[in-house]
């Protein structure tokens, strides 16, 4: 296990290298020169030029992705032209915006997913769960815009039930906090329960024709005990799995949810600084959430060679 | 070698009885729909339909009547029409840029699992770099730095679907590689290319298909995802994502501006995927694979 970890992590390295030189050249290769953005309209030629030498955009390309990368690795990812902030103040600001809201999206999907999925798996073939694998086919048809809108229209224009967009933060009002997480996290559930449940619903399915599951009904177990404990022990791991990879897509899934929502989350930052052409920003975050994406899918690999010795041993 | 002759006979004798059942009226509902809106798309210049662009500031979102069949939007322009046009744009992207996916990714995995070796893994290390970034993020990021037009989307979203692409046909090829005709074309001295271009391409070509259609549907969504946030297609042209978007400002008034798109894409991106999907089952050995 140690040895699959450690061949794994060195792999990673050049994985990481490649996005950060990536992300470093669409930033600098395509047009629009950076001194010009920042000094807009007072763009003279000397003034860009003295800007230039003093951000180092005379020297050569590969010196500057060099000097940047030894700045990143340092921890130090640039400073907003715009707003004087570093972007880790930017992420640390916004981070936990987008983490409560992944976290919330994935319980309201695992509360959909799961009991849809056991009851499916029950009577599979039933009239049931026909009719809920047919709508969990429609809602990966459905983009997160348009349940959005939809949820918009029900809960916050026709019922007012509750807000359209809005935050406050966690600190000062639990409650309103909450209500202003319950629409976006509801959306994007919509569009994670399907995943779930198809995945769970025919793992269900192989693990209720096993024999031990025969013989606690042959004992006169309670079928609800069968179904939560017997039945869905052996998934639990795979649920795991696809919680991991969920999160690791909601990372950029979120940012149009975060959007329409009005959240000042990451994508909001994102979106934000490609409007205001923020390029220092967007070039930090989109590393960021490049790198976070691939340290997940780093942790979810783990977590299949954990549940499943055959890929460890390289035989899958 | 005996056992697996027997199952290509197998796979050969189940596969049209299989083809039989599956096509129901839902595939045949959803190529109807394809048809329809690729049909109308296509021939929106020759329909006789108000311009999508002229605005009238009198008639802002006018119910549906004799002169403009599904009404007019907030700056007065027809919906009907600015639905058609919209379709081309979606259907543009949607349509072109899993080709260029299918196209360089399907060369790539197809190169990759035949010739295997350091290439193989060249190609599936830099794949998974492009992997690495969130597609949407990717997109965002690069149409901001290369300004938003048809061409840029396009290519954009064309690229982000090589990797899918590249895996399907290289696991494709992987498997097919090692059957007995190909083989047996290697015995008879083909080369490199008779073998990748007629014993392998014919039998990629389904599964890559399958995934194709699956391609326009995600390509549909993505598309309209960056046209709803107004960083797709640059005004005044119309996409069913920017309708989405400009119906939203007035969905207290006239939800209606923003659920006929809405409604429209939802269709057409499950007519997508059913016809994908049947189309994968088909070629899918697996049974009941998800």
């Amino acid at each position: 296990m140690l040895g699959f970890v450690a061949r794994r992590l060195f792999y990673l390295v050049p994985v990481l290298i490649a996005v950060s030189l990536l992300t470093f050249l669409i930033a600098s290769l395509l047009p629009g020169d950076l001194a010009y953005v920042i000094l807009g309209d007072q763009a003279t030629p000397e003034k860009v030029e003295a800007l230039r030498h003093d951000m180092g955009l005379d020297q050569p390309i590969w010196w500057r992705y060099l000097s940047w990368l030894g700045q990143v690795v340092q921890g130090d990812f640039g400073r907003s032209f715009r707003t004087g902030q570093t972007v880790w103040q930017a992420v640390a600001e916004r981070l936990p915006v987008s983490l409560e809201l992944m976290l919330l999206a994935e319980i309201a999907g695992l509360a959909i997913g799961v009991p849809v999925a056991i009851a499916c798996a029950v009577r599979s073939g039933g009239a049931f769960d026909r009719f809920m694998t047919g709508s969990a086919f429609g809602m990966l048809s459905v983009p997160t815009f348009l349940s959005a809108i939809l949820l918009i229209y029900l809960f916050a224009v026709e019922l007012r039930w509750l807000p359209a967009t809005g935050y406050v933060p966690f600190e000062e009002d639990p409650a309103g906090n909450l209500r202003f997480f319950v629409l976006p996290a509801l959306t994007l559930a919509l569009a994670e329960w399907p995943g779930i449940m198809r995945v769970l619903r025919s793992d269900m399915i192989a693990t209720l024709q096993e024999d031990y599951i025969a013989l606690a009904k042959a004992k006169g177990l309670k079928a609800s005990r069968i179904l939560f404990v017997h039945a869905l022990k052996p998934s639990s791991l795979t649920l795991i799995t696809i919680t991991g990879i969920n999160i690791g897509r909601l990372i950029g899934g979120a940012v149009i949810v975060e959007t329409i929502f009005a959240l000042p989350g990451l994508g909001r930052l994102l979106v934000g600084a490609i409007y205001t052409r923020d390029l220092i920003i967007l070039q930090g975050v989109v590393l960021f959430v490049a790198g976070g994406f691939v340290l997940m899918n780093f942790i979810v690999d783990m977590l299949y060679a954990v549940l499943d010795p055959r890929i460890r041993h390289g035989h899958a | 070698m005996a056992t697996l002759e027997l199952s290509i006979n197998e796979d050969v004798a189940i596969t049209p009885v299989r083809r039989a059942r599956r096509l129901g009226p839902l595939f045949w509902a959803a190529a109807v729909w394809t048809i329809f809106i690729l049909l109308l798309a296509a021939f929106a210049g020759a329909l006789p339909l108000p311009s999508p662009t002229d605005m009238d500031m009198l008639e802002r979102r006018m119910a549906p009547s004799g002169l403009h069949w599904l009404g007019t939007d907030g700056l007065g322009r027809d919906e009907l029409s600015r639905l058609i046009y919209g379709a081309q744009i979606s259907l543009t992207v949607g349509l072109c840029a899993p080709v260029i996916g299918v196209t360089i990714g399907g060369a790539l995995g197809m190169l990759a699992g035949y010739f295997r070796g350091r290439f193989e893994s060249l190609v599936v290390g830099s794949m998974d770099v492009l992997l690495a970034f969130p597609p949407l993020v990717l997109a965002l990021a690069v149409t901001a730095y290369l300004g938003q037009s048809l061409l840029n989307l396009t290519c954009i979203l064309g690229v982000l679907g090589i990797p899918a692409f590249m895996r399907v046909a290289r696991a494709a090829t992987l498997t097919l590689a090692r059957r007995e005709f190909v083989i047996a074309a290697e015995a008879l001295g083909a080369t490199h290319a008779r073998i990748l271009f007629r014993e392998l391409l014919p039998n990629v070509f389904l599964p890559l298909l399958a995934f194709f259609l699956l391609g326009v549907a995600v390509t549909i969504v993505v598309e309209g995802a960056l046209s709803f946030l107004g960083l797709g297609v640059p005004p005044p042209i119309s996409s069913w994502g920017s309708m989405i978007g400009e119906g939203r400002e007035s969905l207290e008034v006239a939800p209606r501006l923003a659920f006929i798109p809405a409604v429209t894409m939802f269709l057409t991106v499950l007519s997508f995927n059913l016809i994908g999907d049947t189309l994968r089952a088909l070629t899918d050995p697996r049974q009941g694979a998800l």
